[in-house]
């Protein structure tokens, strides 16, 4: 990995993104975790440590398998990267585990979390059980009610679950509430954010947490297939999943690297999270990206079918991968999310997080492009980067079988 | 005009400038520019006019109240440059605080264009540290306005030479590690982050300024004893916040801003 040709640059930007827009009182906070943060990247111990809870506690590497019944109504040989397996049902663990360990290595004794349906809060608690150490989660209010299942796990892993009520409410608010809480108690708390965005060097981080996914998934394609596939699909909110599964294929040119985002109702009709093919150049949250916000630079609420998604701005690097076009975004509404959720679970018998249904519908919809491009069956390698299971109540409703 | 006036006006007169924040469209525009006019009547020197914005981080709840019911009546970027022209017409000494991506989205060399032409002095930017700063510092240079950025305890040595090498105006000492909000005591670091700052500034000559805490004119004194600016937000929001209705609150406002003018006359 060669940082100079896959960015950031040394003050955390990637082309014009990302960068630092925060409170100067959080910045030796930042400086003190890139640094921990690169030494950890070549630290043996911190590797062999890192390595032996993604292999023995998470469950990684994740399966790479060859859907051949969804490949047969795809029209392409579609690849699935199982993250769902994991521990705790998805990708993220990897992040929170890596963190978790920066923030024993940094001598910090208590971790905060944002959460929007409550996935990263979950797993957040679980590593902080796991490290022992204090975890506490901002969770919009109107979140916690429709997620009180989450809230209990999250409870029962010994987590403090502190709903918010400023602002609309969400995850950007939880998000607002948590680097509060940090500039407050930076001395002795790590900030354990969900997604490859923020500022510098959470971009980054995260990223080098969950990029084994890629790593993982381009030789077990090789192994499987015994070529590169022709695309790599992952779903876009934050990004993490996405940025995880593309790194490693971003020297790759003949990759194609495809991002879905959340189109909600349609971009069109303004109620959708797809900041990047929907939105517009600002800062949130620490970084300069794409987001959704009205002539004033406020920020608007996003709308999704998949909380995961739901949120109104995007990773910074996934910004200038889409302005470099080295990857292709494009939305994907609820309704053809739906329909893939229900294709998978029809055809392969795996109930995919709705989140990942929008990679698995952005997939169905490239393969009869690429065929006809390539003029062979084309290989495409989608992240599921979780399972359904917390998705059945709004799955079930969306069918009418609840 | 620049603030420095304002400075230099108080250190004739031996004690320090009173820094007075409202966010502009609280309660409403029209109540908002006469909340202003209110405080610098009773002796506020400098005011901050704040921009309400959706996502304020570095906000405790009072002015997150503020500012949110602020949005909620429809306020504006053109509703900020009004109440700018307004307190300026009137004579005082005017900045806008703003959070960074309002002035990204208006466009930086455009709105320091427009904030100059209202008689702003500048800007205060909490979430822009001059490492990123490049095109604002290039606009406020071509349109002559003052730029206050923060240090805070946390700040290293050669941050705090950095960030006051890119201030003018003053410098914004952030003296606690925290949101803005109202505090029974003020921080114990403050007097110690001054002392830094103006053992480490790049140009002397800065003057400095403490917020984050200062509800009282007894609070006002004893900050106005170590820092040549006292700057008070959520205690005179709060006045406002608190009132059945805008006279009362006028009222409550003109009286706290009257009490802190006392206290920074009485280091």
């Amino acid at each position: 990995m060669s940082e100079t040709e896959f960015g950031p640059d040394g003050t955390g930007h990637f082309g014009r993104y990302g960068g630092r827009f925060v409170p100067e009182a959080l910045i030796a906070a930042l400086d003190q975790l890139d640094v921990e943060y690169r030494k950890a990247m070549t630290d043996e111990v911190f590797q062999a440590e890192f390595g032996r809870l993604l292999r023995d506690y998470a469950g990684t590497p994740s399966m790479l398998y060859d859907a051949t019944r969804l490949s047969q109504q795809a029209g392409a040989r579609i690849l699935l990267k199982r993250e769902d397996l994991n521990h705790t049902g998805a990708h993220k663990v990897r992040n929170v585990l890596g963190q978790a360990l920066l923030t024993k290595q940094m001598g910090k004794k208590r971790i905060i979390a944002e959460t929007g349906a409550g996935q990263h809060g979950v797993a957040s608690a679980t590593a902080a059980a796991l490290l022992d150490l204090e975890c506490v989660v901002y969770m919009g209010e109107e979140d916690t009610r429709r997620q009180a299942l989450n809230v209990a796990r999250m409870e029962l892993l010994g987590a403090t679950v502190i709903p918010v009520t400023t602002g609309s409410r969400t995850l950007k608010d939880a998000i607002n509430e948590a680097l509060r809480d940090w500039v407050t108690n930076v001395d002795e708390t790590h900030y354990l954010l969900g997604t490859a965005a923020g500022p510098h060097p959470f971009p980054a981080m995260v990223r080098d947490f969950v990029r084994g996914i890629g790593v993982e998934a381009r030789q077990q394609c090789l192994d499987v297939t015994g070529a590169l596939p022709d695309a790599v699909a992952a779903c876009v909110g934050g990004g993490s999943n996405a940025i995880g599964i593309f790194h490693a294929f971003v020297p790759d040119t003949d990759v194609r690297l495809y991002g879905f985002e959340a189109g909600g109702d349609g971009v069109e009709t303004g109620r959708h999270a797809a900041s990047i093919t929907g939105g517009g150049l600002g800062v949130l949250h620490g970084a300069k990206t794409y987001l959704l916000q009205d002539e004033d630079g406020q920020t608007i609420e996003s709308h999704s079918i998949s909380a995961g998604l739901d949120y109104p701005a995007v990773g910074p690097e996934h910004a200038w991968l889409a302005d470099t076009g080295r990857a292709i975004y494009e939305p994907v509404t609820d309704a053809e999310a739906m329909q893939a959720f229900q294709l998978l679970c029809r055809t392969e018998g795996i109930i995919p997080a709705i989140e990942s249904s929008h990679a698995l519908a952005g997939a169905l919809r490239i393969a009869p492009r690429l065929a006809e491009e390539l003029g062979r069956t084309p290989t495409i390698v989608v992240n599921l980067s979780g399972r359904g299971d917390k998705d059945v109540e709004t799955a079930g409703k969306w069918f009418e079988v609840l | 005009m620049s603030v420095s006036i304002a400075f230099e006006k108080a250190k004739a007169e031996g004690r320090a400038v009173l820094v007075g924040y409202l966010p502009a469209g609280f309660p409403t525009v029209d109540g908002g520019i006469a909340a202003v006019r209110a405080m610098v009547e009773a002796g506020v020197d400098v005011v901050e006019v704040g921009f309400p914005y959706s996502d304020p981080v570095m906000d405790g709840p009072t002015i997150q109240r503020a500012a949110e019911a602020a949005l909620a009546g429809g306020v504006r970027a053109a509703d900020v440059l009004r109440t700018v022209a307004a307190v300026a017409d009137a004579g005082a000494s005017v900045l806008v605080m703003s959070y960074w991506n309002p002035i990204e989205r208006y466009g930086v060399s455009a709105f320091a264009r427009d904030l100059a032409a209202a008689g702003g002095a500048g800007l205060i930017t909490p979430d822009l540290i001059p490492d990123e700063a490049d095109e604002w510092i290039a606009a406020s240079d071509e349109h002559g306005l003052d730029r206050v950025f923060l240090v805070a305890p946390s700040s290293t040595d050669e941050r705090v030479r950095m960030t006051t090498a890119a201030c003018r105006g003053f410098v914004y000492a952030s003296s606690v590690m925290g949101v803005t909000g109202a505090r029974d005591q003020t921080s114990t670091a403050a007097p110690v982050l001054v002392d830094r700052v103006r053992r480490l500034s790049a140009n002397p000559a800065l003057p400095v300024s403490v917020g984050l805490g200062v509800r009282d004119g007894a609070q006002a004194a004893e900050v106005a004893s170590f820092a040549d600016g006292v700057i008070v937000g959520s205690a005179l929001v709060d006045a406002l916040l608190r009132a059945p209705d805008l006279d009362a609150g006028l009222a409550a406002l003109r009286a706290l801003a009257a009490d802190l003018a006392g206290g920074v006359r009485h280091a």
